[in-house]
């Protein structure tokens, strides 16, 4: 048996490469700061052991769904409905849409469960302190539980983050043009499917080693750090 | 043109839940069954073994599952082996499987005390005496509720093995989408069925997980 890897004919492809990932990062960095915000909003309506509660009851029920679906099923099968479903149903998306929405829909139900462990963890005397500086139960949240909260789950954020990079890969089945999706577009131009996706996931192993240290980097320097 | 009924894509659904659920079964004891031996490695005095494992479990938990199974499907073509979807995707879903469950076993692992480890080898056990009577049976009490939680993203992951043709749910329901001109309704059904599958399955690690922390 003789198999002979050609590289060469996959790295030629560099634009496209190169495209794929500015896709990939584009794509996890808006769905990222918009899925956190929406699983910070969650996960306020989520958050029990303040006492009194936090969001009004009727909320509840509809988060609490959404959350357990969205952790139930596969990603694949949500972007499916988003991009093949919903324009039966009147909304038409382009690719890129449909894969942004599914991915923020994905990370704001997992943040949700990430972000509620934060809150939960907070000590009732700080939120008696702030209550008996008079603050609103609003500000309250915004300045004196949130802020620790996301502190102390920062580590599980930034690997849930990576995951939903690594997840965007699923996009290029809408033919988003992100990164494996160049990888398939190169295979079918030179047949090299083997190392076209040996390059890619080497691509996606650095990106990821990349992030995760970045992400923890700047975290303790200036999200977090001591002020 | 051919009428669907509901009950006829319900029908056809169901029997590739069928699919879903043996490839789910395949990879989780296969991967549970190679994690274990990973486990046992990276437990390693010799740095070499030991590091080669990490980087093993670092590869595979860095790269996505989707081009993870796509390297399994024309890597096994490469090598002149058939490539059945069957062999890639449970090879694929084993290997992903198992460097999850090194991770999380891992972790119980290094969550038995030191004392432990040293009253153990005080007594004048060796290292495979003080693994199978005093650090496993401790440690496997702590892994099942993450292991049975594990279940829940094996069960979701095998939905990617529709993209190197293997006819489980996810790709059944996508023909039948494509057949039927209802996408809106079959994406529907194919997520509840997902759900139904999995949301047990997450109930009863979140169960065995409270009651871990009882026992505390």
């Amino acid at each position: 048996m003789n198999i002979q890897l050609d590289f060469a004919a996959v790295l030629s492809e560099w634009p496209l490469l190169l495209t794929g990932v500015a896709w990939t990062l584009a794509l996890t960095i808006a769905s990222v700061i918009v899925g956190t915000l929406l699983g910070i909003g969650c996960a306020w309506v989520r958050a029990r052991g303040f006492g009194a509660a936090l969001a009004p009851a009727w909320l509840k029920a509809p988060v609490g769904a959404y959350v357990e679906l969205i952790r139930n099923t596969p990603f694949i099968v949500q972007l499916f409905f988003i991009f093949f479903g919903l324009p039966a149903a009147g909304f038409k998306l382009s690719a890129e849409t449909a894969s942004f929405i599914a991915m923020v829909v994905n990370l704001g139900a997992y943040a949700t469960e990430i972000i509620r462990a934060g809150l939960e963890a907070t000590p009732k005397g700080q939120i008696e302190a702030a209550q008996s500086l008079a603050l609103s139960g609003r500000q309250t949240f915004v300045w004196v539980v949130l802020p620790p909260a996301l502190k102390k789950i920062w580590p599980s954020l930034v690997s849930q983050i990576i995951i939903v990079m690594l997840g965007s890969s699923v996009c290029g089945q809408i033919s988003t043009q992100e990164l494996s999706y160049a990888a398939d577009l190169i295979q079918s131009r030179n047949f090299r499917s083997f190392e076209a996706f040996i390059v890619v996931g080497t691509i996606y192993l650095a990106l990821s080693v990349l992030m995760r240290h970045v992400l923890n980097w700047a975290g303790a320097k200036f999200l977090f750090g001591r002020r | 043109m051919v009428e669907f009924s509901l009950w006829d894509i319900l029908r056809n659904l169901l029997l590739a839940v069928r699919w879903t659920v043996g490839l789910s079964l395949i990879a989780f004891i296969g991967g549970g069954v190679v994690g274990m031996l990973l486990v046992l490695l990276r437990q390693s005095r010799w740095s070499v073994v030991n590091n080669l494992v990490a980087t093993y479990v670092q590869i595979f938990q860095g790269v996505p599952l989707l081009v993870q199974l796509f390297l399994a499907y024309y890597g096994l073509g490469l090598f002149g082996i058939n490539t059945s979807p069957w062999v890639a995707a449970g090879m694929g879903l084993t290997l992903y499987t198992s460097a999850f469950l090194c991770e999380i076993w891992r972790g119980c692992i290094a969550a038995i005390p030191k004392g432990q480890w040293e009253a153990s080898a005080s007594l004048a056990l060796n290292f495979y005496e003080q693994m199978r009577y005093i650090v496993l049976p401790q440690a496997l009490k702590i892994a099942v509720p993450p292991t049975v939680g594990f279940l829940v993203q094996v069960i979701k992951g095998t939905a990617l093995a529709s993209v190197i043709g293997f006819m489980e749910l996810t790709k059944v329901g996508k023909t039948i989408a494509n057949a039927t001109f209802s996408p809106f309704l079959v994406f529907s059904c194919v997520a509840l069925m997902y759900f139904v599958l999995c949301y047990p399955v997450s109930l009863y690690a979140k169960h065995l997980e409270r009651k871990i922390h009882v026992h505390r």
